[in-house]
């Protein structure tokens, strides 16, 4: 095992001790303070922290939090596993999370997509799990298309890493399609959201879809063919073995995400029955998914910040009448630009009680009012939740919104207040 | 039976990035609202462009397909044909670029459509983003717009084309003279994102009224309430809802968002 150097103990073990002080403040769970510190006192801390281990790194615009704690749940069968937490995925993260972790654990992480070739330079990854790109925070991330590209000079840069690839999203097929030595496993897990793949990625033709293949009619780059696909509620291998996908938690996007996790355990000598059982009883993502009593209602809150994840939570959504409540913020971790409002078709919402909440409730009560949504404007996200109670209460929130939320409904539960809280 | 008016968004697959889609969205409620039938019709590259729509949409973009874009459409003519024949046209961001004279992406010069002399070079010394206040040309009878830029080209008109607007807050066109886009006739650009007009009800139906003439009342007025509450809530947290000239303060808001900007967009 390669030995760490000293600076990099000195600089975990200052940052897990500014994260401990930032929690006695008051301030959070201190993570991201403490992996800066970490990195101020030695900044190749991550290379540094990831010698010696074995190492999978998760990305894509939608599904990487998910996607982790699925993997970190599957490789847990095997020993310890070092892991982010609660989803800070830029370096800061990565270093906090690994500080945690013992020696020589195995490491599952997700990296932000514009950081995925930073990390994978300083980390050497024995994986890399590509999920999808679509887009998101288009003020603050480089253009989809290039993003694509970027990632495919990452899998150039780093051929002895093995690719675990959605081959249904051209762009993802793109930087999968460079792989080295170290092999791609291609995964049909399923794109519904495909307008950011029309023109092709290798050179800017039109691709077409027949079913679930696609090419381009220009220079013939086409899907390829999987390894592993999704048959409804079962894995299916190419050569006819079907593992079935029994989850916690709901919809086809976490159906992909659990067979993208699963394919990248292998990497690790763990069968698909095994880490796909492991993963069954994850029910909840950093608030995800989770189930909470605000006043007479029982809310579930659920992660919907672009329009590709829209596509997937409708079809999380439990059947109307059930009442929902979109809650929009757009501050610098959300895009600070929420014009992918009118790219989601909310007029599927129509037909239900539906609440407009959150910083930029009036972007969204416009763009339900051109929808024909009927629904009631309430900044405020309990308050919006109470209001649409009592019962059953579907919260579809974006990242900073959720986040939020989630502190508020946790901060009340944890301190015994009531419903008048 | 009366044909529907048609709002045509021209090749939303190459130029559908930023939302824009929702300005058609916005223009066939508008009609439906008022009792005229309407309809959007999307052109995906390879289909023809219709010539005979009432209102044409070109939307932002990404480099690459924006040049296929230009290319496409100059080869094809029939958006040159609607608008000599007096159809309404709006060209946001990327579409301001194609309908010009020239365009300068990462990848060379491009020529453009052609409908209108401007040219759009990589002159801005940061790329442009943020909310977006402009004072539309006092011709049009407007009042103050709101939108969200996203671009980092700088665009030039040539003499005798007049300004869209004047940028209140944000950069529009990047030139010294604080323009905003073009207008020439039915025709609109602008770099105004958000979609525009879903946050300006008054410029959708000045495009309505440009196609169709005088247009009934809408059946649904707290449509424009909302849109205009929205909006009033953009122009202030632009800070510019007071004159530019008016202090210090603004400058240093725009120094920090700029900074913070830039720490986000490098190598974009």
């Amino acid at each position: 095992m390669t030995r760490v150097p000293a600076r990099a103990v000195v600089a975990a073990r200052a940052g897990l001790a500014a994260a401990a002080l930032s929690r006695r403040l008051g301030r959070g769970e201190g993570t991201v303070i403490g992996g800066r510190v970490s990195l101020l006192v030695d900044p190749r801390a991550l290379s540094h922290l990831g010698a010696g281990r074995w190492v999978a790194l998760v990305s894509g615009t939608n599904g990487k939090t998910t996607t982790t704690r699925l993997l970190t749940a599957a490789l847990a069968v095997a020993g310890p596993v070092a892991t982010n937490p609660q989803g800070s995925n830029l370096p800061p993260g990565l270093v906090a999370g690994l500080s945690r972790a013992a020696p020589g654990s195995a490491a599952a992480l997700e990296v932000d997509e514009a950081w995925l070739g930073i990390v994978a330079e300083a980390l050497r990854p024995a994986t890399m799990t590509l999920l999808n790109l679509s887009r998101d925070q288009l003020d603050r991330v480089a253009e989809v298309r290039r993003l694509a590209e970027r990632w495919r000079a990452t899998v150039e840069a780093t051929p002895d890493a093995h690719i675990v690839a959605n081959a249904d999203d051209p762009l993802v097929a793109w930087a999968g399609d460079a792989a080295g030595a170290g092999g791609c496993t291609w995964v049909g897990a399923g794109q519904p959201w495909l307008d950011d793949a029309t023109g092709c990625p290798a050179c800017g033709g039109r691709v077409r879809w027949d079913g679930p293949r696609w090419a381009c009619g220009g220079c013939g780059f086409s899907r390829p063919e999987p390894h592993l696909w999704i048959e409804d509620d079962e894995l299916v291998e190419a050569d006819g073995g079907r593992h079935r996908i029994s989850l916690s938690l709901p919809g086809r996007a976490n159906r992909a995400n659990a067979a993208m996790a699963a394919a990248t355990a292998v990497r690790a000598g763990i069968g698909l029955d095994v880490a796909l059982a492991a993963m069954a009883g994850t029910d909840s993502v950093d608030g995800r998914y989770r189930q909470a009593e605000v006043g007479a209602s029982r809310a579930r809150l659920l992660l919907a910040k672009n329009p590709a994840g829209w596509l997937e939570v409708f079809d999380m959504l439990a059947p109307p009448p059930t009442p929902v409540v979109v809650v929009i913020n757009a501050r610098i971790a959300d895009g600070r630009d929420p014009s992918w409002l009118w790219d989601v078709p909310f007029e599927r919402l129509a037909g239900r009680r539906v609440a407009a909440s959150g910083e930029r409730s009036r972007d969204l009560a416009v763009r339900l009012l051109y929808a024909g949504v009927d629904y009631e404007r309430i900044p405020e996200p309990v308050e919006a939740i109470r209001a649409l109670g009592p019962g059953p209460v579907d919260v579809a929130a974006n990242y900073t919104a959720l986040r939020d939320l989630d502190a508020r409904i946790r901060g009340r539960a944890s301190s015994g207040s009531g419903p008048h809280g | 039976m009366v044909e529907p008016v048609t709002v045509v968004v021209v090749y939303p697959d190459l130029l559908g990035t930023y939302g824009d889609g929702g300005n058609a969205r916005v223009l066939v409620e508008r009609l439906r609202w008022r009792g005229i039938a309407a309809e959007v019709v999307t052109v995906p590259l390879g289909t023809p462009v219709p010539r005979s729509a009432a209102v044409y949409l070109l939307g932002g973009g990404e480099d690459a397909p924006q040049s296929l874009a230009a290319s496409t459409l100059r080869a094809e003519g029939s958006l040159v044909a609607a608008v000599a024949a007096g159809a309404a046209l709006l060209a946001v961001c990327a579409g301001l670029q194609v309908v010009g004279s020239r365009f300068l992406t990462s990848e060379g010069i491009r020529e453009g459509v052609g409908l209108v002399d401007a040219e759009t070079v990589r002159g801005l010394p940061v790329r442009a983003v943020g909310e977006l206040v402009v004072d539309p040309d006092p011709g049009l009878g407007l009042p103050r717009l709101s939108g969200y830029e996203n671009h980092a080209g700088l665009t030039r008109l040539g003499p005798g084309l007049r300004p869209f607007g004047r940028v209140v807050a944000g950069v529009g066109n990047g030139t010294d003279d604080r323009a905003d886009g073009f207008v020439a006739g039915h025709v609109i650009g602008t770099y105004l994102h958000g979609p525009v007009l879903a946050r300006n009800p008054e410029l959708a139906d000045l495009l309505l009224g440009w196609a169709l003439g005088e247009l009934p009342a809408l059946e649904h007025p707290e449509v424009d309430a909302e849109a205009q509450g929205l909006r009033a809530e953009r122009l202030s947290a632009a800070g510019r809802s007071v004159p530019a000239s008016s202090g210090g303060r603004g400058r240093w808001r725009r120094l920090g968002l700029r900074a913070r900007r830039r720490a986000y967009q490098r190598g974009t």
